[in-house]
């Protein structure tokens, strides 16, 4: 009988297998750009430099370069992913720890290909998804701004803690052919320049689709499902396309004030990583602000219907929840002290009216806590105030009594992971 | 009437089921320890431990607290037989006006009892919730690391409370001597020619 | 037993007769007194100490325990110079029925004026002792000595205190000089005697105001106006009296007031008595505020103006201008006072600094005899000056003068403290000076602008309720402390040699914000100003700052607290500034005639984050003769963390209309992550000297330390004040 699988197949599959791998490594292969000296800080003009830190300000690069209580830009901060563990590298111009060595063409490629210099792939924990929109002009800005920081010596005290295959870094490169086109921004005729200006801000360098868009199982962003909303850090990003959730619709001016000042007083409070994104934004140009809000309120469109409220149900399905909000919550969040510092009326928040329960039971076991020396709204935590019990009633009754949306579920597991994130 | 379990006793308390702890403590059981600094839950003044966790007693209504084991100050030691905490609070003589030191206190009581061998920058980091005024901080993180070293020295535990013998205070008693050659020891004073 | 129940705290005078004079104490030091200390005014020796018959011993003090340690130092003077045991001496603080009128405990004058006042009554009463027992045995007072409480004489002779003591024999006059013991031979004085009242506070004793707890005591919640000038236009309280628990509400003009069995109760009646309340307001606050202090008509006091041919020519000019804002004392716990009106008699327990001011303005107010108000100090949370504590005595003694029978307690809330409490002034400096070419100053103009920094009372109109009411008293006119004491002007006069200058005093009238004495008064301000420029004129000269310090100055206790700080520090053995490290040295004497005290520290900062980190911090002080070295420490300590906050973070906000820092939220300061590594202080003792009040020494020198610091660290000057993010992020 005559086999399908001949000895010719198979050779010629062989082939087409080794051609594939040769072609994937010739892909995937990247050559090491030549170490240079640290350039001096005089090489760099001024106006550039600033252009750097009001990039460096919207790309966030701060919170993940540097470890709580650790230098500025000296990297070692835990970023969790579900692949493991990864810590941020030292960004600082140091020669020996950090990038001093890199020249201006390896930061671009850093930027616009996750590459580093030395050739290796770089795990899109850094987002490079997004950074690789960056134009010319301000990657070489940006490059000025770091190049000029403070250099700090801060080895790697921790290894990443990825399994296997993952830990080899050359099989990103499989990753990137499926997920990632890099260059630059491309106009979109179609829409006026302010427009374009805040897309190129939001989806370059900003990279708010990287915890507003949800991703697949190999953790890249779902390109269909562009700001339907995602997770970051233990926290929920919400939906800031046409799914969005808020009782209130967010146009324009809403989102300027949003960003500019990190509240709005229809809208609450940026909370859990927003809180410390909208600081950073708060010394970002006027103009940029209004770009992205442009493009955002855009990209969430005008409502068709109103967001569903169902009818108020009588407290008496939920005497305890209700007792508990009138006298543990109702004092600030019912209160006469209007935002940022007095609490805001529950159902005006995402928090309440959002897909899942997550970000009310963070805030309620947490609380809110300005960094200090900072003005803004203290909310104590109560997680040791609290049972599970009393927080899924009280969680149970915002959502009814003051969302006037259908209970959630999950609660139980966003509460176990909320208190086991904060033993830790 | 609602049971609260104060410092291991029972208590029936008439307030209010709404009404913050602080002020059925402060108000119905007497209690001084836990004070009121500002009632909205951001200086600390008023922690004490639920269930050994800390908690803000300004903001919290009596009617979470059913079944659950309420500790202030007072209970981790008397006067006559302070704990290790007080001890050691009384040894570093760490409080100016010493309003906000029951709250640091607990703070710091909660966190020995959970990690008895913390650092100086764990201690530091968790009690960043109190403030004090009147600028006691070395002595506060002086006391709570003397505090850690008595909790687990041999035969010790974080509520082994110490009698205090009845010649108290000053000059005679054993802790007050130590303390005094501690500071006579560390003090640089100069004493020019007359 | 609860050792502030009224019983206990009304208890009889006990066994000998008190005196003491009824005439108000000056706001300062009496002039020409021959008496030391505050003997001058109160010259009856038993005003100061009593024996009892079971040979109990009395202290009494004008001055009250805020937390500084005093009631302990006090009582170390008294016993060491009566040789008595430490632990037999009680001690009575501010109580207008039972001790003398010390004025206010401020200004560092506690230990200065009662100490010395209480050092020399215990000296001379110990005389008395021996001689009634040389009387008695028969022998010569040079054959007795005193020790332990007793008098022993030749043959082992011992006659105790108690059976000396007869009802007249203290009521002597003090005499202008004493015996005061050789320092070589102190048993306590100069000893760390742990404080009496730190066992009490960690074990949850009743220790402060707020612990007081009188039968039928009845709470009550003032609902303050919106603003300052607030009229209440109109109030419907009939929903609020119907509230569970109320017993009374109290509107009397602009000051309204509700009365409630349970404290809680009374909050919630607060709270809704506030939102029902209506008030018409005024926008009257400055914006811009340096620009506005400077634009105000001032009444310009030139308190130096001395001219002395340089040895060599000008050659290099400088020019600064510095400011800081309103700052907040910022109390922990905000202020708190019980009232009792019963048969005729106002008893207030109050953490007021002057139980006898607040007395006559009280009385005052209410239109009753000063005799028949009877003001108690007890502790409340540290008060660093003028706090809301008087305001808070006239509220519950306004409350207790409609509902008499029935003890008022007033709390304020976090907010009404932070939003009435009487501000520390903004202040603007002017330096300019010039150095000749070898480094020294040839000619100094020095200017400082301000408001008054005392609206203490004095008159009712200084109180908040007198100032509301429908009887309104009108807020009295300010006045400017006069030098050597200064108010805005306050170490205006630097200690530096300076033949050629000139310094003036703008006292500013006109207060749109409401101010009073904050811990140092304008000696905060002053030696961040001149230090700062002291810096600048070190750096302009090429010169280490210390050495150019030392080399404009004489005065040789100075000279040493300069050079002793610096060698705590290891200061000449410093790094070169490098990698946003600096290092920076401050130093006053504080009024020029208290506490010497220089601070140095090391900082790091982040020009990206604009944080400040203080690594290393040391301190030198000399306060005369110590009587507890680590109170004098505490003190410091406390004083640099403090002055610290206000540097880094602090600064009072407001709107046109309403101040908007009304809690930790709004108006941010130190906590533990800001907290420095590690802090010495370095005592220069000074036994056998005058004791010096060092309570306020290190706020100047902190402050300017820092400031220097971070000059030194970033390569640039910030000269206002606070040197938060935002201003080292603009660099």
């Amino acid at each position: 009988m005559k086999t399908f699988v001949t000895r010719r197949l198979v050779v010629r599959l062989l082939w087409v297998l080794g051609a594939l791998l040769f072609g994937f490594v010739v892909y995937a292969w990247r050559s090491p750009i030549p170490p240079v000296d640290p350039p001096a800080a005089e090489s760099f003009d001024a106006a550039s430099i600033q252009r750097g830190a009001q990039l460096a300000a919207l790309g966030d690069c701060v919170t993940c370069h540097s470890a709580p209580g650790g230098e500025t830009f000296g990297g070692g901060r835990e970023v969790v992913t579900p692949f493991g563990t990864i810590y941020s590298t030292n960004i600082t111009p140091d020669p020996a720890t950090g990038i001093g060595r890199w020249s201006q063409a390896a930061f671009q490629r850093a930027m616009r290909e996750g590459v580093n210099r030395e050739g290796d792939h770089l795990y899109p924990a850094f987002p490079y998804d997004h950074y690789t929109l960056i134009n010319d002009a301000d990657s070489a800005a940006l490059y000025a701004f770091i190049m000029t920081r403070q250099p700090i010596q801060a080895r790697r005290t921790h290894e990443n803690d990825l399994s296997f295959p993952l830990n080899i870094r050359f099989l990103i490169a499989g990753w990137k052919l499926l997920f990632f086109r890099a260059g630059p921004y491309q106009q979109d005729s179609t829409h006026d320049a302010e427009w374009n200006r805040g897309a190129y801000l939001a989806n370059g360098i900003g990279h708010c689709g990287a915890c507003h868009t949800p991703r697949n199982n190999l953790g890249a962003e779902v390109a269909s499902r562009h700001f339907a909303g995602g997770e970051a850090d233990g926290w929920h990003a919400y939906a800031i396309n046409a799914d969005s959730k808020s009782l209130e619709e967010w146009n324009a001016e809403d989102l300027h004030m949003y960003l500019s000042k990190g509240w709005h007083d229809r809208h609450g409070d940026a909370h859990g990583p927003m809180a410390a994104v909208a600081a950073n934004l708060s010394s970002v140009p006027d103009a940029d602000l209004k770009a992205i809000a442009t493009y955002v309120a855009a990209v969430m469109g005008k409502r068709a219907l109103p967001l569903e409220k169902r009818a108020l149900e009588s407290t008496s399905s939920n005497d305890t929840g209700a007792a508990i909000y009138a006298a543990t919550c109702a004092s600030c969040h019912d209160g006469t002290r209007p935002l940022p510092f007095g609490g805001v009326k529950l159902m005006l928040s995402t928090a309440v009216t959002g897909e899942n329960a997550t970000n009310l039971v963070n805030v309620i076991l947490e609380g809110l806590h300005p960094p200090e020396g900072t003005t803004g709204a203290i909310m104590p935590g109560f997680s040791s105030t609290l049972t599970d019990g009393q927080l899924e009633s009280l969680v149970a009754y915002i959502r009814s009594n003051l969302g006037a949306q259908p209970p959630w579920t999950g609660v139980e597991n966003s509460v176990r992971e909320a208190r086991s994130r904060l033993r830790d | 009437m609602i049971e609260l379990r104060v410092n291991g006793q029972s208590h029936n308390v008439s307030a209010d089921p709404d009404t913050p702890l602080l002020y059925v403590l402060r108000d119905e059981l007497q209690l001084n320890a836990a004070k009121f600094g500002c009632g909205l839950g951001q200086c600390g003044s008023c922690t004490v431990l639920v269930d050994g966790a800390p908690t803000l007693s300004c903001v919290t209504p009596i009617m979470l607290l059913e079944g659950r084991q309420i500790t202030t100050v007072e209970g981790l030691g008397t006067r006559e037989e302070p704990g290790p905490m007080q001890r050691a609070f009384i040894e570093e003589q760490s409080a100016q006006c010493g309003y906000c030191i029951p709250g640091m206190m607990m703070r710091a009581q909660a966190l020995l009892q959970r990690n008895p061998r913390a650092t100086d920058a764990e201690i530091r980091a968790y009690l960043e919730p109190n403030l004090c005024r009147c600028g006691t901080h070395m002595r506060i993180l002086r006391a709570v690391k003397r505090a850690a070293s008595m909790m687990t020295g041999p035969d010790a535990s974080p509520t082994t409370r110490t009698p205090v013998p009845a010649s108290t205070e000053v000059g005679t008693s054993e802790i007050d001597s130590d303390a005094q050659r501690d500071r006579r020891h560390s003090e640089k004073r100069e004493r020019p020619e007359r | 037993m609860n050792i502030l129940s009224r019983r206990a705290v009304l208890r009889g005078t006990g066994a000998l007769v008190l005196s003491f004079s009824l005439t108000p104490a000056a706001w300062t030091q009496g002039a020409g007194a021959k008496l030391p200390g505050s003997l001058g005014k109160n010259p009856s020796l038993d005003a100061w100490i009593r024996i009892d018959a079971d040979g109990k011993i009395t202290a009494f003090t004008g001055k009250a325990e805020l937390g500084q340690g005093i009631r302990t130092a006090l009582t170390q003077v008294v016993a060491e110079e009566l040789e008595v045991p430490f632990e037999q001496v009680s001690l009575v603080t501010a109580d207008t029925s039972r001790t003398v009128d010390e004025g206010y405990t401020a200004g560092s004058h506690s230990v200065q004026d009662s100490g010395t006042a209480l050092r020399n009554a215990a000296a001379q009463v110990r005389e008395i002792l021996i001689a009634e027992a040389a009387r008695r045995l028969k022998a010569l007072p040079g054959q007795l000595h005193a020790d332990t409480g007793a008098v022993i004489g030749p043959n082992s002779a011992r006659v105790t205190y108690a059976e000396l003591v007869s009802s007249n024999l203290l009521h002597a006059e003090a005499q202008p000089t004493s015996k005061l013991k050789d320092p070589t031979f102190f048993k306590v004085i100069d000893k760390p005697i742990q404080r009496v009242d730190i066992p009490g506070k960690v074990t949850g004793g009743a220790a402060y105001v707020q612990d007081i707890r009188l039968p039928g005591m009845l709470h009550a919640r003032v609902v303050r106006p919106p603003s300052a000038g607030a009229k209440l236009a109109s109030l419907d309280v009939s929903n609020i009296e119907k509230m569970t628990g109320v017993v009374k509400v109290i509107r009397d003009g602009n000051f309204l007031a509700v009365v409630a069995y349970r404290e809680f109760q009374a909050i919630q009646a607060m709270r809704a008595l506030s939102r029902v309340a209506r008030w018409s307001e005024s926008a009257s606050l400055p914006s811009h505020l340096p620009a506005f202090l400077l634009g105000l008509p001032s009444q310009d006091f030139v308190i130096l103006d001395q001219h002395a041919a340089a040895a060599q020519p000008a050659l290099k000019t400088l020019e600064a201008t510095y400011t800081r804002p309103y700052l907040s004392h910022g109390s922990v716990g905000p202020s708190c006072a019980v009232a009792h009106l019963t048969e005729g008699v106002m008893t207030i327990w109050t953490h007021t600094q002057g139980v006898y001011p607040d007395r006559r303005a009280i009385s005052e107010m209410l239109g009753m005899s000063p005799d028949k108000v009877h003001c108690i100090h007890v502790e409340g949370s540290g008060c660093y000056g003028h706090n809301g504590a008087d305001d808070a005595a006239a509220d519950a003694a306004l409350i207790a003068s409609s509902m008499p029978d029935q003890p008022i307690r007033v709390q304020w809330m976090r907010e009404q403290e932070h939003g009435w409490e009487p501000h520390g002034p903004a202040m603007v400096a002017k330096a300019r000076a010039s150095l000749d070419s070898a480094g020294h100053i040839v000619d100094w103009d020095y200017g400082v602008w301000s408001n008054t920094h005392t609206m203490r009372p004095g008159p009712a109109g200084s109180l908040l309720a007198a100032q509301h009411m429908e009887k309104a008293f009108p807020v009295p006119e300010p006045e400017p402390i006069p030098q050597p004491e200064g108010g805005g002007d306050r170490n205006a006069l630097p200690l530096y040699v300076l033949p050629n200058a000139k310094v003036t005093h703008h006292f500013l009238r006109q207060m749109p914000v409401r101010v009073s004495a904050l811990r140092s008064l304008g000696a905060h301000m002053n030696v961040f100003a001149i230090e700062s420029f002291m810096d600048e004129l070190a750096v302009a000269g090429g010169l280490d700052p210390v050495v150019f310090r030392l080399a404009h100055l004489e005065d040789s206790r100075a000279r040493d607290v300069v050079t002793a700080a610096a060698d705590e520090f290891h200061w000449s053995a410093r790094a070169t500034p490098a990698g946003g490290h600096g290092y920076g040295f401050g130093f006053a004497r504080y009024k020029n005639l208290a506490a010497y005290c220089a601070v140095v520290m090391q900082v790091h900062v982040d020009r990206d984050t604009g944080r400040i980190r203080v690594l290393r911090v040391a301190a030198a002080v000399d306060t005369g003769q110590v009587i507890n070295p680590d109170g004098v420490r505490n003190q410091i300590e406390g004083g640099i963390l403090q002055s610290l906050s206000w540097a880094m973070f602090e600064g009072v906000t407001f709107d046109s209309t309403r101040i908007t820092s009304i809690d930790w939220s709004t108006y941010p300061i130190l906590r533990f992550g800001s907290v420095p590594e590690s802090l010495t202080v370095r005592i220069i003792d000074r036994p056998g000297t005058p004791f010096l009040g060092c309570g306020e020494a290190a706020q100047g020198p902190a402050t300017a330390a820092l400031a220097n610091a971070v000059a030194n660290a970033t390569g640039k000057r910030i000269r206002d004040l606070p040197l938060n993010a935002a201003r080292i992020k603009a660099l």
